[in-house]
Order: C-alpha cells, then sequence, then structure tokens
C-alpha cells in the first residue's frame, strides 16, 4: 500500500503479572521453600535479563493479540472500546515509547503523542520557559516554537501570566497552556488519548477544533476518547478494540454503533475486564439494568428510576465507602452518589464478594451519553479502587414533559433538564 | 493506464520509515540521538534553571563543598598524616586540582543514575531516545564544575602558582572524567529502572571510592608494584592527569597507569552504552 503511514502487522503485547497464592503456609517448611522458588525465579529472571515478576506464580496478559490495521494519510481514526480492551496499549507503541512483544509496525513520518497533556510541565518555570520545555519533550524544534509562540500564548489566552512560575496556575490555566503548546504540533501523524477530558467547554471545542484543521492538512490523526460526541465529530473511520483485538473497523458512524452493541453485548463476564484492584477492595464488574426485569442495558430513559449493580470483592476492612460519579459525553462530572457520606451506610465489613444494586431517583438527563466512574474508598481519607467509565449508557431522546423539542447534552446548555411544574406564573405587573 | 503515464511511485526515504518490532536494535540510533539535541539542550537548561531557582545561595554551593573538603583533606593528610605532595606544589593545590574531576565524576555519577527514575512520567508518556536524559544531567555537574574551576584559579593567584602549557591538555581530562562517569551512570540508571536496590549502591561507591581514588594525597605515596593495579580505578587516571596540567612539571604522569585507566574507562562506557541501549525499550513498561 502506497498510501498506507501506518502499518500494523499481527501485533501482540504481553505484560507479565504476579499473584501471591492465598493459602495459608502453616508449616515453616513450606514457606522456606516457597520463598526459596521465588528466589530461585528472581534470580533467574535477574540473570537472563528479564523482568522480575514478585509474587508466587506468574500470569501472562496479553494486552493486545493479533492487531492487524492500515490508517492512510490524511485519515482520522478513533480508536474506540472499554477500558481494558488495549486502546492505551496500542498507543503506545505507536507513538514508541514500549515495543511490541509480537509482530511489527511501521510508521511512515514523523509521530507526536499526546497521552497526556502538560507532560515534562515543571512547576518551577515559569509559563514561558514552560512552553519552551514542553515544546521540545513533544518534538518540536526551538526555531519552531519560537515562530509560534505568540500564537499559542494567544491560543492559551495568558499573556499576562507567562512570567509567573506554573506552580501558581489554577488548573484550569494549566491545561490551557499545556494545550496550546500541543495544539501547535504539526507532525505527519498526531496520536491523542483522552485529553480533552479537562478543561471547559468553550476551551474543548477550540482544540476539537484546531485537530479539526490538523487534520485537514493532510495529516494523520488518531484519537482515542470516551467521548462518543467528539468521535462522531472528528473522526471519519474508526477501529473498535475488545479484550486487545480489533473487533471492527469501518466508517465512524458504524463504528460507533457496532460499540454500543459490543457494549450492550458483553456484559462483564469477570474475565473480560482488567480493571485491577485496590488495597482493599476490587470493583469486578458494573452494570446498568432496566427498571423492570434488572436486564443489563445500554440505554436510559429519562424519568425512569436508574438502576446500576456493582459486584466488589473486599477484604475485612471495615468502614468502606462506595462511590459513583455521573460523567457526560466529554466526561464533565454530573454528580457524586456515595454511600457513606449520604447515606452513613458503609460496605460490609466480612471479607467476600458482594452485589451492590444502587437504585437512583429518576433523573432528567439530556439525550447523549453518559457513563459512571465507580469507586471504592476509606471515606475521608483515599480512594481505594477508582474505575473510570466503568458502566456507560446513552439517552436517545430527552423532552421531560414530552414534547418535540430534543434536549440535546451536545447542545451545550448541559445535561439535565430543570423541571418546573407550573412552567411559569406570568403576572402583568405594568403595561 | 500504461506505465508511461503511470505516476511514479513515490520515493520513501528510509530515514522516514520507521520499522517497531520485538528486539529490533535500531538503525539509526546515533542520528535519532543527534535529531533530538535540541531536547538534551532544553533538559540541561531545565535542571540548570531549577537548581538554581530553588536554591537561596545557589553558585555558592558548588565553591563552599570543594572548598571545605580541600580544608579537611590538607589538614588530615598533609598535617596529620604527613604526606607528601607532589614536587613544590602546595598541598592544599594538590588536594583541590584532585577535587575537582572527583566531584565532577561523583556528582555525574550520582545525577545521571537516578534521573531516570525522577524523569518516570516523561519516559511512559513520550517517546524520546532516553541517552538523553542521563547524559543531560551531567551537564549540571559540569557547570558546578565550571564553578569550581574559578575558585582553582583564584587558589593559584593565591600561591602565585603559574601553571605551563600542560593547562591546554586539561579538557581531554575533562572529557576523560566526563566519560567514566556516564559509563557506569548509564548502566546504573538503566538497571534502576529494574531493580530499585541499585539506588543504594551509588553513594555507596561514591564514598568508596573517594577513599580509594587519590583526592586526598598524591598517588605518588602507592608503592610502585601496585601503581599498575591501582590504575584500575579509572579515575586516578583522571585525577593524575589533572595534576599534570594543573601543576605544571611539579606531579609526574605515569604512563602505564594512564593507558590502564583510559582502557578500563573505555570499556565501562561501552558496557554502561551497551547494556542501557538493550534495556531502554522496557523502560516504559516497568518504571
Amino acid at each position: 500500500m502506497p498510501n498506507a503511514v501506518i502499518t500494523v502487522e499481527n501485533l501482540s503485547k504481553r505484560y507479565l503479572i504476579g499473584h501471591t497464592s492465598r493459602e495459608r503456609y502453616t508449616a515453616l517448611r513450606d514457606v522456606l521453600s516457597r520463598d526459596l522458588r521465588n528466589f530461585v525465579r528472581k534470580a533467574g529472571n535477574l540473570f537472563r535479563g528479564e523482568q522480575v515478576v514478585q509474587g508466587d506464580e506468574v500470569e501472562e496478559l496479553w494486552a493486545l493479540k493479533d492487531v492487524s490495521l492500515e490508517i492512510k494519510r490524511g485519515d482520522v481514526v478513533g480508536i474506540i472500546g472499554r477500558n481494558g480492551a488495549g486502546k492505551s496499549t496500542l498507543l503506545k507503541i505507536l507513538s514508541r515509547i514500549t515495543e511490541p512483544t509480537e509482530g511489527r509496525v511501521l510508521l511512515e513520518g514523523r509521530v507526536a503523542s499526546l497521552l497526556e497533556i502538560g507532560t515534562g510541565f515543571h512547576p518551577e518555570l515559569t509559563g514561558r520557559e514552560n512552553i519552551f520545555l514542553n515544546g521540545a519533550i513533544l518534538g518540536m524544534t526551538q526555531r519552531e516554537i519560537r515562530k509560534k509562540f505568540d500564537e499559542i500564548v494567544t491560543f492559551a489566552g495568558m499573556e499576562r501570566f507567562l512570567d509567573t512560575p506554573v506552580k501558581h496556575y489554577s488548573s484550569g490555566m494549566y491545561t490551557r497552556l499545556a494545550f496550546a503548546v500541543a495544539a501547535h504540533l504539526e507532525p505527519e501523524i498526531l496520536i491523542v488519548d483522552e485529553v480533552l477530558a479537562v478543561g471547559d467547554i468553550e476551551f474543548q471545542k477550540k482544540c476539537l477544533g484546531k485537530m479539526g484543521d490538523v487534520a485537514r492538512g493532510g495529516r494523520t490523526v488518531i484519537f482515542v476518547s470516551h467521548n462518543m460526541a467528539a468521535v462522531k465529530s472528528l473522526t471519519t473511520r474508526g477501529i473498535v478494540l475488545n479484550a486487545g483485538r480489533v473487533v471492527f473497523s469501518g466508517a465512524t458512524e458504524e463504528v460507533i454503533q457496532h460499540y454500543v452493541q459490543l457494549a450492550s453485548r458483553s456484559t462483564g463476564t469477570a474475565e473480560a475486564r482488567r480493571w485491577g484492584k485496590g488495597r482493599h477492595t476490587a470493583i469486578r464488574d458494573v452494570r446498568f439494568l432496566t427498571k423492570d426485569d434488572n436486564q443489563p442495558t445500554t440505554q436510559y430513559m429519562p424519568g425512569d428510576p436508574l438502576i446500576v449493580e456493582v459486584t466488589i470483592d473486599k477484604d475485612s476492612t471495615p468502614g468502606l465507602s462506595l462511590e459513583l460519579i455521573l460523567t457526560d459525553a466529554s466526561r464533565t462530572r454530573l454528580g457524586l452518589a456515595s454511600t457513606f457520606h449520604f447515606h452513613g451506610q458503609a460496605l460490609p465489613e466480612k471479607k467476600g464478594t458482594y452485589c451492590a444494586t444502587i437504585r437512583f431517583d429518576p433523573l432528567w438527563l439530556a439525550a447523549g451519553c453518559y457513563g459512571f466512574d465507580v469507586a471504592t474508598s476509606v471515606p475521608n481519607t483515599q480512594f481505594d479502587h477508582w474505575v473510570e467509565s466503568a458502566v456507560e449508557f446513552e439517552v436517545q431522546f430527552s423532552n421531560a414533559l414530552g414534547y418535540s423539542w430534543d434536549f440535546k447534552q451536545s447542545y451545550g446548555y448541559g445535561s439535565l433538564t430543570l423541571l418546573c411544574r407550573p412552567a411559569a406564573e406570568f403576572v402583568c405587573v405594568g403595561n | 493506464m500504461d506505465s508511461a503515464t503511470a505516476p511514479k511511485p513515490k520515493i520513501i526515504l528510509m530515514s522516514d520509515l520507521i520499522i517497531l518490532e520485538a528486539g529490533r536494535r535500531e538503525r539509526h540510533y546515533w542520528r535519532d540521538l543527534w535529531r533530538y539535541r535540541e531536547l538534551f539542550r532544553v533538559l540541561a537548561w531545565r535542571d540548570l534553571s531549577v537548581r538554581y531557582k530553588q536554591t537561596v545561595i545557589g553558585v555558592v554551593w558548588a565553591l563552599i563543598r570543594p572548598v571545605l573538603t580541600m580544608i579537611v583533606f590538607t589538614i588530615i593528610f598533609g598535617r596529620i598524616a604527613q604526606l607528601p605532595t607532589d614536587g613544590t606544589a602546595p598541598y592544599p593545590l594538590m588536594v583541590f586540582a584532585g577535587i575537582l574531576p572527583w566531584t565532577f565524576f561523583a556528582s555525574g555519577l550520582g545525577e545521571a543514575s537516578g534521573s531516570l527514575i525522577s524523569s518516570a512520567n516523561l519516559i511512559s508518556k513520550v517517546y524520546f531516545p532516553r541517552l538523553i536524559v542521563p547524559t543531560a544531567t551531567v551537564v549540571v555537574a559540569f557547570v558546578d564544575f565550571l564553578i569550581s574551576f574559578c575558585m582553582l584559579v583564584l587558589l593559584m593567584i593565591w600561591y602565585q602558582f603559574m601553571p605551563d602549557w600542560r593547562i591546554l591538555l586539561l579538557p581531554a581530562f575533562v572529557l576523560l572524567a566526563f566519560c567514566a562517569s556516564v559509563g557506569p551512570a548509564l548502566w546504573v540508571a538503566a538497571l534502576n529502572v529494574k531493580y530499585r536496590d541499585f539506588r543504594y549502591i551509588i553513594p555507596f561507591m561514591v564514598q568508596f571510592g573517594l577513599y580509594i581514588s587519590p583526592v586526598g594525597f598524591s598517588s605518588s605515596v602507592v608503592p610502585e608494584q601496585w601503581r599498575l593495579l591501582y590504575s584500575l580505578n579509572p579515575m586516578v587516571g583522571v585525577i593524575d592527569g589533572f595534576r599534570w596540567c594543573i601543576l605544571g612539571g611539579q606531579s609526574e604522569l605515569y604512563g602505564p597507569g594512564l593507558v590502564v585507566s583510559l582502557g578500563v574507562t573505555i570499556f565501562f562506557l561501552w558496557l554502561g552504552i551497551n547494556r542501557f541501549r538493550k534495556m531502554e525499550k522496557s523502560f516504559a513498561d516497568l518504571i
């Protein structure tokens, strides 16, 4: 293919993960022999120059398996998939941060990746200095940065704070500056991971627009996001990843459809999820249920009770809390539910696996995609296990009282219908 | 479409085609490194400006440390132990000429070996030749060295000691000190990513090295039959070289020893780069 700028052939990436087996060792002899065996294994790893894995058993985890794809010059490709589907791993390989275990990738042209904006910002340095530092890290030459310096500063809208150390910046200012630098990159291939999750709506729009310009300039953009609206408006083609494999690729519309179907079909068998775990708890599974028959679904009718089912493993730590954070398509947080802080209810103390059903009062959500971040926490201290976008759902149409106007999230008027009955009382107080 | 009208296939410059594959050694490693020279400059500049922004007396630090060490060593080795100096050179001057390269070596080694860990967020987020990170930190040590060097000039004026033509060869030994510190530093920096135990080794090595290197005393006090063996310590060659350059004809350069030190330095440099390159691709997974 003369036109392909990125060719991926049978790409696989393996990670090794160590486990500590749960049996209780009663005999000192067993403990010693176990430790000795582990020591010998670790020494062997060390000797062969391989990764040393802690724990008794080593498990292989294929973050990507046999992925093949081709991306052409000027394509804007969205990569979507649930958490742990292998999106980030793919991006990391494409941006040369990590090496594949098997297969190969051919890249034609300069690659710049924005896996996290503001990478390398130093809090002690001023805004001006950080522009140069960050630019260089992202692969811009000093001459390029100098040429675009004014443009970057204007884009970020922070002429006044240029000579202030960034440690005094608010998080919003920090993000604006970081993105302004990133948005002025001009590589042949731009890789963008979920970086629009931050910042205010206006600024996000500005960034999306800027990225659209990059794409129209004939460059290739690879875009990963949970924000389906952004994927829809930005990309022309898409790829759905699931459990490390490409399950679908095609035009964006079809891809999103496929993804929604996939999300509703695979209602989280435990092994398909790779959410890791916290110190005391592990969130195993989160499902979004219909109000009537408790079947998994991805659709929500505004005004219905909203039901989420969370499966958690926990140890015997008392006083833990379960939190759910509702987010909209741009990952703006809309609301918080907390068993402990709002209801005084802690997770059961006994060790075990629990299935919690959370039933919310009806919400009048605008049409669009939503998700829940699900987390367990030690109240007032720290989060224990946090799963971003643990479950996602969609509202097809929204008008609380059944009028024909569809209130959409994407209009930018927020995500909640503020119902008032009656709508207003008009009293004439003058002519 | 016949072949005459068909558009010519675009010639792809090999330099633009990047192949990513397991265990592949990059063909253009050094050229890639050269291409990222600006990042090297910027990182070095960042380390420098951060360093001097956060300290109260900034530059003075680079002066206080070697001067205090010089005073202590002069008293212990020169006065109490009554060790001989090189020729007729004042003892403090001889000690200072040894402290200069040693401090450069030690701080370069220390900073570089921990540098990968402290730039973990960079390494796991962006691609660039990783070799830049540890080598850029050595620049900070080098600037400190230059500042301390001004102190040496003051000392020489104070003692009215005039160097001769040999001082012109000093840059060669600065380079040697740089290589001596970068080689092991790269190796340890890479190992540090995998096994964090190695961070404990460097302070120990530096402390240990201070005693087995001729910093506080002249290497001429080492018995003749042991000198070649002693030169296996690469810093012996560097420090002797510094004294030879700075103290004019007062200090002799032991030829075979210098060759041995040079050999050991080159070996470690080769080993360091080699090991580093072998491990650098897995840094992002391990860090």
